[in-house]
């Protein structure tokens, strides 16, 4: 407690040590308020507008929307209770379980993009020359704006685009593929923008677990004579694994939640085929001004992102014999 | 085994290294150096394989043409603007909260930062709906101060700023205190002086997140002599009579200044992220 209210700076009466002790007496002296009171209400001047803010745009959203969800409200005037009413229109809503099903289908990119970014990271944890360079052209797409992002893609997938001229020119296919705008591929189509562009992000993640491993572990590891596959498995991912359950859970959130991608992409289409829960709730409240029903639609995912979130740390959580 | 062949394995081995890493930075790339080609070249068909790659006739015609097509200058002030407040603010508004909250004494300390710590855990992608709710009522609406507010205090940067002035050592704040100087002398004359280093990190971190910044600015803001470039590029490829040339000219321009600044400060954004997992 001593060190602690030391490290912190506060005057310590009785036994603080020579300057600390000072200021309390000189303070004392000149008649102003005791130091203790002066530097609470001098913290919470500090603290204000960082707290007013998050108080107006972080917690209120999450109060007030969960409150808006059971009402009908159009903005201009004040929201009238109606209960359940905009969940069960959200069931009669054939829209909303594309959505959700959408939702829960992109998840599979998870697994993907954690391996992925595992195996980019084990190859770019050294010192050969030029890795530095490698390591910026991997996280160049998390620094590139999605809008960007959406319009380059938008010429990958093109009829006349890219992907196809390159298909052609090497013979895979004759006629061109509409990644965008065949409703079975469409989807898969955004997945793979997804997961180009968290790839760099989870493989600096990876890469801060692996250097700091021990270098000692690994050097264990060779003189018993393992090999590099079973480093890999024996060593490098049981080290990591605290790691790996927080990207694999930030990457379930962040996959459950794809809005941008869709937005710039396909605007859910075609035929209703990308939708995505969010991209319902951003459809239904920025388009449609029907807010309460954007609001349950995204209590909806937010549920399911707890509920995935739980399995996650249930399942990848490191076992102690 | 010999050394020869020992030799022979280890750079057999170096070579497949070099070739997947060449390999997965070209698919990494590839997006970004095409666009770049379209948008410097000027003939020929702009999606032909290969010879779409590297471009024929280099000139800088899209870029003067982009400018003409939208109004790509004003996008390019607004993203400058908004950018340069949302830094400037955000950084006073995160090392003011971290101040009392590194260095001084009150009741309620640690509540406040639970409370800090508990937004990282909010679903704040959703936050989006209510808050246009909130900033039509606040009439902040197609305002600059309607983009930046929202996004100003984070639990990432008030946690790099805590970590910066909590390493200051005790000796300085004692003495300002004998001295006499008030609380806010000491923040601004003592502590951000110090923090410096951890300043330039939140500034780079805080610039690249807002420049590239879209789904809240293309929510907040209706009116296009008001967005970013992140936001008016579409705008631009929605425009009738844009070819993609000058659209890539328009994306190139909108993503360099944040890919210069990444490239500059590569190691700031590593830094930054395991700071803020940490």
């Amino acid at each position: 407690m001593m060190a602690d209210s030391a490290r912190l700076g506060v005057p310590d009466p009785g036994n603080a040590p020579g300057p600390a002790g000072a200021i309390d007496r000189r303070m004392r002296a000149t008649g102003g308020a005791r130091p203790r009171a002066k530097q609470a209400r001098q913290a919470w001047f500090f603290l204000a507008p960082a707290l007013l803010l998050l108080l107006v745009f972080t917690f209120w959203p999450v109060l007030w929307g969960s409150i808006l969800a059971f009402t009908e409200y159009k903005i201009i005037t004040p929201p009238t209770w109606v209960g359940l009413q905009n969940f069960e229109d959200l069931l009669d809503d054939p829209v909303f379980f594309i959505s959700i099903k959408n939702s829960l289908l992109y998840l599979v990119i998870v697994p993907v993009i954690q391996l992925g970014a595992i195996v980019l990271a084990v190859l770019v944890n050294n010192s050969l020359p030029g890795i530095k360079l490698f390591r910026a052209a991997f996280y160049m797409p998390v620094v590139t704006s999605v809008s960007v992002v959406g319009i380059m893609w938008g010429w990958m997938y093109n009829e006349q685009g890219l992907i196809n001229a390159v298909l052609q020119w090497l013979h895979v296919i004759n006629e061109p593929i509409g990644w965008l705008s065949d409703d079975r591929l469409a989807l898969f189509s955004l997945m793979l923008v997804t997961l180009w562009r968290g790839l760099g992000w989870y493989m600096v993640l990876y890469l801060a677990a692996l250097q700091s491993i021990p270098k000692d572990v690994e050097e264990a590891a060779v003189l018993d004579g393992a090999n590099r596959w079973q480093r890999f498995w024996r060593v490098t991912i049981p080290m990591i694994m605290p790691t790996i359950l927080l990207c694999t859970v930030l990457s379930t959130l962040s996959a459950m939640k794809v809005l941008e991608e869709v937005l710039i992409m396909t605007k859910g289409g075609p035929v209703s085929s990308t939708y995505t829960g969010l991209y319902y709730a951003y459809d239904q409240g920025i388009r449609a001004f029907n807010f309460p029903r954007a609001l349950a639609a995204s209590m909806v995912v937010s549920v399911f992102c707890i509920g995935i979130a739980w399995l996650n740390f249930r399942f990848l959580r490191p076992r102690h014999r | 085994m010999n050394a020869a062949t020992a030799n022979l394995r280890r750079r057999a081995s170096t070579t497949l290294h070099y070739t997947v890493l060449v390999a997965v930075a070209l698919l990494c790339a590839f997006p970004l150096l095409w666009t770049l080609s379209a948008a410097i070249g000027t003939e020929g068909n702009v999606f032909a394989f290969p010879s779409s790659l590297l471009p024929q006739r280099v000139s800088l015609a899209n870029f003067i043409e982009v400018f003409r097509v939208v109004d790509l200058g004003r996008y390019f002030f607004n993203s400058i603007w908004i950018t340069f407040w949302t830094v400037v603010w955000t950084v006073l508004v995160c090392s003011l909260a971290a101040y009392p909250l590194a260095r001084l004494h009150f009741r309620g300390r640690r509540l406040v930062f639970a409370v800090i710590l508990a937004t990282l855990m909010l679903p704040t992608e959703i936050n989006f709906l209510v808050n246009f709710i909130t900033t039509t009522h606040l009439r902040l609406v197609n305002t600059y101060a309607g983009v930046i507010l929202p996004t100003l205090a984070g639990a990432i940067g008030i946690f790099i700023m805590k970590n910066a002035f909590e390493e200051i050592p005790q000796d300085l704040l004692d003495a300002a205190r004998v001295d006499g100087a008030s609380e806010l002398h000491i923040f601004f004359r003592i502590m951000l002086p110090l923090a410096l280093p951890q300043i330039g990190a939140l500034v780079i971190l805080t610039t690249v997140t807002s420049w590239n910044n879209f789904l809240w600015p293309s929510v907040v803001l209706t009116k296009s002599n008001l967005m970013p470039l992140a936001v008016g590029i579409l705008e631009l490829s929605g425009t009738f009579g844009s070819s993609t040339r000058v659209i890539a000219a328009g994306a190139i321009l909108t993503v360099a200044p944040a890919l210069i600044v990444f490239f500059f400060a590569q190691r700031f954004f590593m830094r930054g992220m395991e700071g803020a997992i940490k």
